[in-house]
């Protein structure tokens, strides 16, 4: 066998990994292995920063300099180390809950200020480290554990979500479409400015398992019967959802400083 | 046989998704519910299983037709 280029950006000694049999992540983890391999960056110029959740294991399997953070704290972290040295290239990997509920507010304003951030969302429609309870992107009338008969909370759309706070590159993919995500992930990483990868996950233990998706493939296969490349009616777009070119957060930083300090 | 397969089923959960996902059904799940190479003779080395395998457990190489060794 040829020995695959990317598994040297794993922790071997780690694998397997102690995800669910058929769960996603490991799915997006190898895409941005992959991603991070062909734009060329190396384990000393590499940061990953992690939150909370099944997602954010992904760091520990991760062989850069990696930060699992607090709850939700993943972009203020982020932040801190892209300011402190922006040589480093700073990748966020975080969950729907994460992201989008405890650390809602840190995500709006990572958006907002442009920071040259790579968050990439691992969406998996559910709080699954926790046992399966409804997170802020479980679709409506779908079943969690804290919705028995269906949920009935509208969710968010993150990518819209990012759109709206001011992310200059919002792009969406799911773990089917495998060289899609890594394409996805790779121009997310020459964009200078924040940018915001959803990666749709399959969660087959707490979502699959209550929603009428018996087996792992089985959802994937639903990410391939309803993902569209062009908006279509009662299907979900996949992706660059938006790019846009405006000052990321780090050069105005360091400009204030060139014409301030003495 | 044109593909060479390597299973690491340390890594191996037997979710199927790269049963389910084989285009030409070349692969199988054990009794144990770890991956087995059912019909090699079959495969195409598309590495459809290998792109979407989340533990990093089946890769497959394409044999090029002079390492096969002499044939007529």
């Amino acid at each position: 066998m040829i020995e695959r280029s990317y598994e040297k950006f794993f922790r071997q000694n780690r694998l397997p990994h102690l995800w669910c049999p058929g769960c996603g992540n490991g799915i997006v983890m190898k895409a941005i292995v992959q991603a991070i391999e062909k734009k060329g960056w190396t384990q000393d110029n590499t940061v990953i920063v992690s939150g909370i959740g099944c997602s954010s294991r992904a760091s520990g399997y991760m062989d850069f300099d990696t930060l699992h953070t607090a709850h939700g704290r993943a972009i203020p972290f982020a932040t801190g180390i892209k300011l402190a040295n922006p040589a480093l290239n700073v990748v966020v990997i975080t969950g729907d809950g994460d992201c989008t509920a405890i650390g809602g507010n840190h995500f709006i304003h990572g958006c907002r200020r442009n920071i040259d951030l790579n968050v990439i969302l691992f969406n998996n429609n559910i709080y699954g480290m926790t046992g399966g309870q409804a997170s802020p992107t479980t679709p409506l009338g779908k079943k969690a554990t804290t919705a028995p008969y269906g949920s009935i909370d509208p969710p968010f759309d993150a990518c819209n979500l990012a759109i709206a706070a001011g992310a200059t590159f919002v792009a969406r993919s799911t773990a089917f479409h495998v060289q899609h995500l890594v394409n996805m992930i790779s121009n997310s990483f020459d964009n200078n400015g924040f940018s915001f990868v959803e990666a749709l996950v399959q969660c087959p233990t707490s979502f699959g398992r209550k929603n009428k998706f018996p087996t792992p493939a089985s959802m994937m296969q639903w990410f391939k019967d309803n993902a569209a490349m062009k908006p279509t009616e009662g299907k979900f777009t996949i992706g660059v959802l938006h790019s846009d070119t405006a000052v990321s957060y780090n050069d105005a930083y360091y400009d204030l400083i060139s014409r301030t300090c003495c | 046989m044109k593909s060479e397969f390597t299973l690491k089923l340390d890594r191996c959960k037997g979710c199927g998704i790269c049963v389910n996902f084989c285009p030409k059904k070349v692969l199988e799940l054990d009794t144990l519910g770890k991956v087995v190479v059912a019909r090699p003779e079959d495969c195409i080395a598309c590495g459809q299983c290998e792109l979407r395998c989340p533990d990093y457990a089946i890769f497959v190489d394409k044999i090029k037709e002079a390492n096969l060794g002499a044939r007529d």
